[in-house]
């Protein structure tokens, strides 16, 4: 039931750097999430960052920490951020915080 | 705040303590262990995901405000209630709260460099039926979370 629970993987695509996530996004992995994440981003500087959080079961406010402060990151070189494919999970804070307003949510084929 | 309010007089019918350091490390072990425990009660997979994400804004706070990462040691008490009643009680002794109003608004934090976005009682107010506070500045905090399972 208590799993190491970070999962990030990364994917270029084009001009895109594709940052997958899953499991429970909690402060606890926050934190250690957005180190690497970060690292990834101010070394390649790509033109878009795109969340994918598809596998993510577990997300508590502490991921819209997670999600803002990349958006504030990449927004500093003038990238753009936008999260792919939210789970349940993750649509449901992001709705509560009202962010769909702020973060573009983009659906693959099949996962509209 | 809701109009339905919650009775407390309703009569425990299973209660458990939990108590843990305030290490990070321990979020995803205390709102499993709350989950764990209120799954005798058949709640929908739904309710559960609301229970354990209020739990672990709730423990968050301990770690991050009260204790501000140090060593401190959390208290949580869960009673299961007659009417599918959940009652979930968290403690903590760390610095409390100046201003509780000001804390339960939405977005706002102490703590923007961390990353915290403000969230944390918004969730808990909206994932539960009622959401109780009280903090003694210097003393500690205590934070009722109540939820009323479907029939």
């Amino acid at each position: 039931m208590i799993k190491k629970n970070e999962r990030v993987d990364y994917e270029t695509r084009g001009e895109s750097l594709v940052v997958h996530i899953g499991g429970e996004i909690d402060h606890h992995s926050a934190v250690e999430v957005r180190t690497g994440i970060d690292e990834k981003i101010l070394a390649e500087r790509p033109s878009r960052v795109m969340l994918e959080l598809s596998a993510v079961d577990f997300m508590d406010s502490s991921g819209l920490g997670l999600i803002m402060g990349r958006f504030a990151l990449v927004k500093q070189y003038g990238g753009t951020l936008c999260v792919l494919d939210p789970s349940l999970a993750v649509m449901k804070m992001i709705k509560l915080a009202g962010m769909e307003r702020m973060v573009t949510i983009l659906r693959s084929k099949g996962k509209e | 705040m809701k109009n339905n309010r919650v009775d407390f007089s309703a009569a425990v019918e299973n209660e458990m303590r939990l108590i843990l350091p305030s290490l990070s490390v321990n979020e995803g072990m205390a709102r499993a262990s709350v989950s764990a425990f209120c799954a005798q009660l058949n709640p929908t997979a739904l309710e559960l995901a609301d229970i354990k994400c209020a739990v672990s804004e709730a423990v968050t706070n301990c770690i991050v405000h009260a204790y501000r990462e140090a060593a401190g040691e959390i208290v949580i008490d869960v009673k299961l209630c007659e009417g599918r009643l959940i009652q979930i009680e968290i403690r903590d002794r760390g610095c409390g709260i100046e201003n509780v109003k000001q804390a339960r608004e939405p977005l706002f934090t102490t703590d923007a460099a961390g990353e915290r976005s403000g969230m944390g009682f918004t969730v808990m107010e909206s994932f539960c039926d009622e959401l109780r506070v009280s903090s003694r500045p210097g003393k500690g905090t205590t934070v009722t979370l109540l939820k009323r399972l479907h029939k």
